[in-house]
């Protein structure tokens, strides 16, 4: 069983930190697991945690009325969910749901939220970090926008 | 209690009873056995009441039997309620005749000859009660149900032997059948096979004059009392109506509702035999040649796909959000819409659940539900 | 039995009026702006925010937001099943039948003296029509009036002559955004919410008005409430099945509220906790 620095170590989202930083962070991890279709978090909920994916599949859903759940897109095992704790108004934007059986480390945002108030150097890299995770979905979703496959791309 | 409004009849006055109802103008309706269950429809006589036929309910059971004596209202809650009568599950609303560019619309004019029904029991006296919250006393009143319902005149039954589904001492609906009958009747047994009559109003008292009789004496009175006493302590089943909504509430996304689903059909057969379950949905027709149209309503149910059906969808596509919408509609925000609550412990809906899901054994459980997370909490 | 209270209050009317279509004017390749006259009789005194239950001869009949104020019957349908079908196709001078207006308003009055914001997605711009207009009307009410507007493509804006005379004016704010655009568009790319950030007007005097499919009705408190706009002050137009309009055949309930009879139009406050329940 791998350490939480170990795994952290690993993760290209937290590359830039040194091993200091990632200790910090693993002191604030502890490691959870879901069955098939536990959820994790829901749309609107106060998002005080982040988590990293080790293995299983997270759905990223929105509910619409009439339609049902409807999948945004899926989390894998190597990547990280939710950057909501590190902006304000710290909220969830859409429901969180294991659809394969799930092990993930749960990181406690708002600790980390303190520390990085204590430590700017800290906070910096942190925040860098997962405005990379966000900048490299945000481009994804706007290329998914093109709908390359439909209509053979003609509008 | 004076003598013109408390009398002792023999059983075989109540052909008189009929008689003089039918004299009157009314269309008498009351219970007669068919296809092995109690059913309510029109009464030739009373010869056509179910003669000393009893029957046994539980969940998802519901058997008639042969008594030993010849009770005319030895029984509790049959598949039927009278809401069949007051808010039928067919009605034409209003035809149309399109000539050209023009429609001209007709409305329907609802049944005049007034309606008396015979062998009400206190949940079911209770139910029509709250269907006149529903359909009277909103901000628009329904003309159908207000045609019905005018003048109707009702010959209510106390019960003295309730079926094991019943569950009425806990909304205070029974076993007594008092507020809003004309006449009520409590059948005796000893020393003879006679009916206990109580006229309410006056015209109870005129109609009761009118039949075969002799006073009542105080040792009937109290011996129809001790049976209704012995009926309420023989009741079974309870469901605590304290907070009820308040907890339906903070139960919404309880985990109960799913295990709820993986038993329950959507048959809807409890919002058939509710006494009180008054959603319709609308259907409009139209003759081959279009020219002449017409609006029906008829009975529906929070259980079909197609009652929450919007933008090309069911707002409610699982069986567990339907269920949960039946109960918490029923125990719960009924009250806050029409001020009354919406079940009257007849206890149809557990015997003709197919499945036996025992309502008050699931409202039980979701108030433990949340007594548990309000103590985790605390 | 007791007896009935007589004579009876307000008789529910379950019958419609005839109605002749005036007229019929195309807003996009499948909504339609019908004007109707009522036959005989008053017309109807009708309030932005309410609806109408319209009826195609012999098709059925649905819930048709209203999307004029005053006396003039006016209402944009979408045509996605076979009555709305058959109402959009009603030529001129035929009839339709028309129950209602029914359930409650836009709260103009409310925002009297603050700042008026108006979203609206897709559709929803129909029965926020009426409430703009109104604005317009009683333009020195108001401080600011702000209409932000998006629909899929430039092709499904509604009122597309309307709207350019309304960004014309300076005493009006206009910002209109589509999700998907060809290169013939120069305005906004992007969804409704997000042009509540640069809207000016003041969160703590502003009274919003909200509507579009409800997912978005949802993103877009969200983005009014993270601007400051207490939820008190925002208002949101709900929808469910409806057949009676007049609260007696239980389909338009969403949990205690009945939507023909206590709405269509809610706060925020009352709707929000309601929508965040899946499959109420």
């Amino acid at each position: 069983m791998q350490t939480l620095d170990a795994l952290l170590r690993e993760s290209p989202v937290f590359q830039d930190l040194d091993d200091a930083m990632l200790d910090v962070i693993a002191g604030c991890g502890s490691n959870v697991h879901f069955f098939p279709g536990e959820t994790l978090f829901r749309e609107g909920e106060q998002a005080d945690v982040f988590y990293l994916v080790r293995h299983g599949v997270v759905a990223l859903e929105t509910f619409v009325p009439a339609r049902g759940s409807t999948l945004i897109e899926t989390i894998q095992g190597g990547d990280v969910i939710g950057w909501s704790w590190i902006v304000r108004p710290y909220r969830w934007h859409f429901d969180g749901r294991a659809t394969a059986p799930v092990r993930a480390t749960v990181f406690d945002g708002k600790c980390l939220r303190d520390k990085c108030e204590a430590d700017p150097a800290l906070g910096y890299a942190i925040t860098q970090a997962f405005a990379r995770v966000a900048v490299q979905r945000l481009q994804w979703t706007r290329r998914r926008l093109l709908d390359v496959y439909g209509d053979d791309g003609a509008r | 209690m004076s003598d013109s409004t408390s009398a002792v009849i023999e059983p075989g006055a109540l052909e008189s009873l009929v008689a003089a109802l039918r004299d009157r103008g009314y269309r008498v309706v009351g219970p007669q056995v068919r296809d092995r269950a109690i059913v309510y429809d029109d009464l030739a006589g009373a010869d056509d009441l179910p003669i000393g036929w009893g029957d046994a309910q539980g969940p998802g059971s519901y058997r008639l039997h042969r008594r030993a004596d010849e009770a005319r209202f030895g029984f509790a809650a049959s598949p039927q309620s009278w809401k069949q009568f007051l808010f039928p599950p067919r009605v034409r609303l209003w035809s149309a005749r399109r000539e050209g560019n023009e429609i001209a619309f007709e409305d329907e004019e609802p049944p005049s000859r007034p309606l008396a029904l015979i062998g009400v029991r206190g949940c079911d006296l209770r139910a029509i009660q709250v269907q006149d919250r529903v359909f009277l006393d909103g901000p628009q009143v329904d003309a159908d149900y207000a045609g019905r319902r005018r003048g109707l005149f009702v010959v209510a039954v106390n019960c003295t032997e309730p079926a094991a589904t019943c569950f009425c001492t806990s909304s205070g609906s029974g076993p007594e059948a008092w507020s809003g009958a004309d006449l009520v009747l409590t059948e005796l047994f000893e020393p003879e096979h006679e009916l206990l009559v109580e006229a309410r109003t006056q015209e109870g008292e005129d109609v009761l004059a009118e039949l075969p009789r002799r006073s009542a004496r105080f040792g009937e009175r109290a011996a129809a009392r001790k049976a209704l006493r012995d009926a309420a302590e023989r009741i079974e089943r309870r469901v605590d109506l304290e907070g009820l909504p308040e907890v339906l509430a903070a139960r919404v996304e309880s985990p109960r509702w799913q295990s709820i689903a993986e038993r329950c059909l959507a048959c809807g057969n409890c919002t058939l035999v509710c006494p009180t379950c008054f959603c319709s949905a609308v259907e409009d027709t139209t003759d081959l040649a279009g020219g002449a149209a017409e609006r029906s309503r008829r009975w529906a149910s929070c259980f079909g796909l197609d009652h929450s059906y919007i933008h090309g969808g069911s707002v409610r596509a699982s069986g567990a959000a339907r269920y949960r919408q039946w109960l918490t509609h029923k125990f719960g925000t009924w009250e806050e819409q029409f001020g009354v609550q919406g079940c009257v412990g007849c206890g149809r809906c557990i015997a003709w659940c197919p499945v036996g899901i025992d309502v008050t054994e699931e409202l039980d459980l979701l108030r433990r539900e949340e007594e548990e997370v309000v103590h985790a909490d605390a | 039995m007791t007896a009935l209270a007589e004579p009876l209050p307000a008789v529910a009317e379950l019958t419609p009026r005839p109605f002749r279509v005036a007229e019929v004017a195309q807003e996009t390749a499948d909504t339609w702006t019908l004007t109707l006259d009522p036959v005989s009789g008053e017309p109807l005194d009708v309030r932005p925010g309410q609806f109408t239950m319209l009826y195609a001869f012999g098709v059925g009949e649905v819930p048709i937001s209203v999307s004029g104020c005053g006396y003039r019957l006016v209402q944009t349908i979408r045509a996605v099943g076979p009555v709305s079908r058959a109402l959009c196709g009603t030529a001129p001078g035929r009839h339709v039948g028309v129950r209602g207006a029914y359930g409650n308003a836009w709260p103009v009055e409310a925002a009297v003296g603050g700042d008026l914001v108006i979203v609206a997605g897709g559709i929803g711009l129909a029965p926020l029509r009426g409430a703009l207009m109104h604005a317009i009307e009683h333009r020195g009410h108001y401080r600011e009036v702000v209409l932000l507007y998006g629909a899929r493509t430039p092709l499904d804006l509604l009122y597309k002559n309307e709207l350019r005379e309304l960004a014309a004016r300076d005493d009006l704010q206009v910002d209109v955004t589509v999700d998907v655009a060809d290169l013939g568009w120069h305005g906004k790319v992007g969804v409704v919410p997000q042009l509540i950030e640069a809207a000016e007007f003041d969160p703590a005097r502003a009274t919003a008005l909200v509507v579009g499919p409800e997912v978005m009705m949802r993103y877009t408190l969200e983005a009014l409430s993270d601007r400051g706009v207490p939820d008190e002050s925002v208002y949101v137009s709900l929808e469910r099945n409806m057949q009676c309009g007049v609260g007696i055949c239980g389909h338009c309930q969403l949990g205690p509220t009945l939507i023909c009879r206590d709405g269509p139009v809610y706060s925020a406050a009352e709707a929000a906790p309601l929508m965040a329940v899946h499959e109420l």
